[in-house]
């Protein structure tokens, strides 16, 4: 197994000066390469935990090391310029256009206007949006799924290994979030990249990712391969697991089979 | 005569590129002030609950402050920061006029811009902030590259009130010595010239109007990222401050300078002693409308060269004396006075503007009523009008502790309507003013004070100390000393008060000439 890309070490962190213990005591390694999916309900701790990583919070204890250097130990500035981080309901900045969105990283470390704009283009393919259509449009002119595309775009524009993402489709329709979710996973693999990905949805978590972080209470439940979660001795996992489970049957025994569906 | 070809448009049109000019400097200085102060304030403070309340709350609390009062305010505290200035780094500035009127409108500017630049910083998605910080931004980058262009409409909108805040308070720095569109309406006001009133009014509304529009212009340009807009707006606030630039630059500055206090008989006044300057070849302008509090140490400073005072009013409000002199003695000691502080007191016109008691002539002769001790036994059932200052001032304390008056009611208003409102029974009593030409056209009678209660108010021509061996000065200037008796000069003011073409204080001051130049 390659050495972990992201690592944590018994990473503490409360708020309210310490009444909420929002992530406790959490140890979890993501391997260079691998799309881990966080799941849990909402004040789990799953967010916290990923905004530890590229130090929008800051740990109170514990250790959080990316490619094997402490984040603690360089600027958090460069730190959140090598990764990628995508926003829920994208976080687009509403006063620049879709190119001026997706460019923003290369831009703030200095790079030449003319190159940024061939990577803007390059990036609007691979999210596949037209680029003439989109390019310098305002993201109020955009639905929601076209939004989220471009917040995946501006995640990778300053081509990081590691991409993280709070709840990207959460807010989107069932049709486009099926096909953003697929069209990401292809990217990731493709670009080869290291994805941390928070979703409160066990369907979505299991069709997507290599392995599973269940969280609950701000502590590390289960961490696992879909087929490994389902051994679980844990009652709330292996509810989790059977709730998609049970809603595959009930889809099945409603919907004619061999129908348009 | 209709309205528009009254001939006083004209006569204000001529002073417009002078007022104009001197209103947009003041206002525009006072805001980019105001701008430069707020706008990192506001950014500094927006994070931090105590420094920002209390930030917000001293800007409130000036804007409660009448603006002139504000104003007025800051002439005194110029003066002590110049003479500390003077005492210590052996350098003064002048806190007549410009600056105090800039410093005074910036503060007053201040609150809109903190409020909104505030509010608006404070309005931003937390989730945009987030993504800016996650997106690699540092602070300032997240500051400039984020929040300031969010919060830009807020701020906008409070730039804009400020501006015309501003402006229209600016016609309120005619009093500390400032040249404004209030020039207009100070004098107007004082000579019953509403054609000049109602120019300053409109001029000043419109030059808000049209700021407003400008910055209006660059904030969409802004907004919608138009270059076009945003400079054209900005040409158009350069354009707008050139042209009322090149004319006051253009004429030469007048080597001496003549003030005038806020009444008519003042405007007159300074109008006649600049007109008779220019006869003996110098270069003479007025400042007028001044502060009757900002006058003498204008002069004394140096802002102003030449002014007409009261002795009176020197006595009793400059120099604080309680006790009430002769006349010869009371001229004397003040001239020893005034010696002492290096003004030239250059003589007597030769008559006295004094405060008196005025009533209707027939309600006087059907009471009996003769003189201020007839008046103190029907005082009681009466009531009483003054100006705004005179119920405050020394003489007023007097008079009632001499002839143990006491009125049934005391009313403060705007002196051009005093005399009318005596004439109409409006009020029974008013403290008039000797001089005033009103007494004789509404048939009102000055009343006896055999007391000498009142104070000798003998007009005085005033030079400043840096003048004080100008000869041309002096010479210009001896034909009007002891030359205005009582009745002419009542004769002027009648007509300055006249409401017509000839009213103007330049007209007047001719015709003045005119009668006493053949003496």
């Amino acid at each position: 197994m390659p050495p972990p890309l992201i690592a944590f070490a018994h990473v503490g962190k409360s708020f309210d000066g310490g009444r909420v213990r929002a992530v406790d005591d959490v140890s979890l390694e993501v391997g260079e390469g691998e799309f881990l999916a966080i799941v849990g309900g909402s004040g789990s701790g799953k967010t916290t935990l990923l905004r530890l990583a590229n130090r929008l919070i800051e740990a109170d204890t514990g250790t959080i090391t990316i490619e094997g250097a402490d984040v603690r130990a360089g600027d958090p500035v460069a730190l959140r310029r090598r990764i990628g981080y995508v926003f829920q309901s994208g976080g687009l900045f509403p006063h620049m256009t879709v190119a001026g969105n997706i460019g923003i990283t290369p831009k703030l470390t200095g790079v030449p206007a003319d190159e940024i704009s061939a990577r803007v283009d390059e990036l609007l393919d691979l999210v596949r949006l037209d680029r003439a259509q989109h390019r310098d449009r305002l993201p109020q002119e955009l639905s929601g799924g076209q939004r989220q595309r471009v917040g995946v775009a501006r995640a990778l524009a300053a081509k990081p290994r590691i991409v993280l993402m709070d709840e990207p489709f959460g807010a989107l329709d069932p049709l486009t979030r099926d096909a953003l979710g697929d069209d990401y996973r292809a990217l990731h693999d493709r670009l080869k990249l290291t994805t941390v990905m928070i979703t409160h949805d066990m369907t979505e978590a299991i069709l997507l990712a290599d392995r599973i972080a269940v969280m609950r209470a701000g502590r590390l439940l289960a961490l696992g391969t879909p087929s490994e979660l389902s051994n679980s001795g844990d009652a709330y996992v292996g509810e989790l697991l059977r709730t998609p489970r049970r809603q595959v049957d009930r889809l099945n025994a409603l919907l004619p089979r061999g129908g348009a569906a | 005569m209709s309205l528009f070809s009254d001939p006083r448009w004209g006569e204000a049109l001529a002073h417009l590129p002078d007022y104009l000019g001197n209103h947009v400097r003041v206002s525009l200085a006072a805001l980019a002030l105001g701008l430069v102060v707020s706008l990192p304030l506001a950014i500094a403070v927006r994070h931090r609950r105590v420094p920002r309340g209390v930030l917000l709350g001293f800007a409130s609390i000036v804007q409660t402050v009448p603006g002139l009062a504000l104003l007025a305010l800051f002439y005194p505290l110029l003066l002590a920061l110049a003479a500390l200035s003077l005492a210590w780094f052996g350098w003064s500035f002048s806190a007549f006029g410009f600056l105090p009127a800039v410093l005074a409108l910036a503060l007053y500017s201040m609150l809109p811009v903190l409020r909104n630049t505030i509010t608006g910083l404070q309005g931003i998605d937390p989730a945009i902030l987030e993504a800016a910080q996650g997106v690699g931004m540092t602070p300032r980058q997240s500051l400039f590259m984020v929040e300031l262009p969010l919060a830009l409409p807020v701020m906008m909108a409070g730039i804009r009130t400020a501006a015309v805040w501003v402006i229209g308070t600016a016609t309120l720095s005619t009093p500390i010595g400032q040249t404004s569109l209030g020039n207009y309406i100070f004098a107007g006001l004082q000579t019953q010239n509403w054609v000049f009133v109602l120019f300053g009014c409109l001029a000043a509304a419109v030059l808000a109007l049209a700021v407003d529009q400008l910055l209006a212009l660059i904030e969409r340009g802004l907004r919608d990222r138009s270059r076009v807009r945003a400079i054209s707006g900005g040409i158009g606030l350069a354009a707008l401050v050139a042209a009322t630039l090149v004319p006051s630059l253009a004429r030469p500055p007048s080597s001496y300078i003549v003030g005038a206090k806020t009444f008519a008989e003042q405007y007159v006044l300074s109008s006649l002693i600049a007109q008779r300057l220019r006869a003996a070849g110098l270069s003479a302008a007025t400042r007028e409308g001044l502060g009757s509090n900002v006058i003498f140490d204008a002069l004394l400073s140096g802002d102003i060269d030449v002014y007409v005072d009261y002795s009176g009013t020197l006595w009793a409000n400059q120099f604080h004396h309680s006790d009430i002199k002769p006349r010869q003695e009371l001229l004397a000691e003040l001239k020893a006075t005034l010696a002492q502080q290096n003004v030239t007191l250059l003589g007597e016109l030769g008559f006295e503007n004094a405060y008196a008691l005025v009533m209707p002539r027939a309600r006087a002769e059907q009471l009996g009523i003769h003189s201020i001790a007839d008046l103190a036994l029907h005082a009681p059932t009466m009531s009483i009008a003054a100006d705004y200052e005179f119920f405050s001032r020394p003489e007023w304390t007097g008079l009632r502790n001499a002839y143990g008056l006491s009125f049934r009611a005391q009313r403060q208003m705007q002196p051009d309507f005093m005399y009318a409102a005596a004439a109409s029974g409006e009020v029974d009593v008013i403290a008039g003013y000797t001089s005033d030409g009103l007494i004789a056209k509404y048939d009102l009678v000055v009343l006896d004070d055999p007391k000498h209660a009142i104070p000798p108010y003998d007009a005085m021509v005033l030079v400043a100390p840096k003048r004080a061996d100008d000869q041309a000065l002096r010479s210009a200037l001896a034909p009007l000393l002891g030359k205005i008796d009582i009745a002419t000069m009542r004769a002027a003011n009648l007509r300055a008060a006249g409401g017509d073409g000839a009213s103007s204080p330049e007209a007047v001051a001719r015709w003045l000439w005119e009668k006493i130049g053949q003496r």
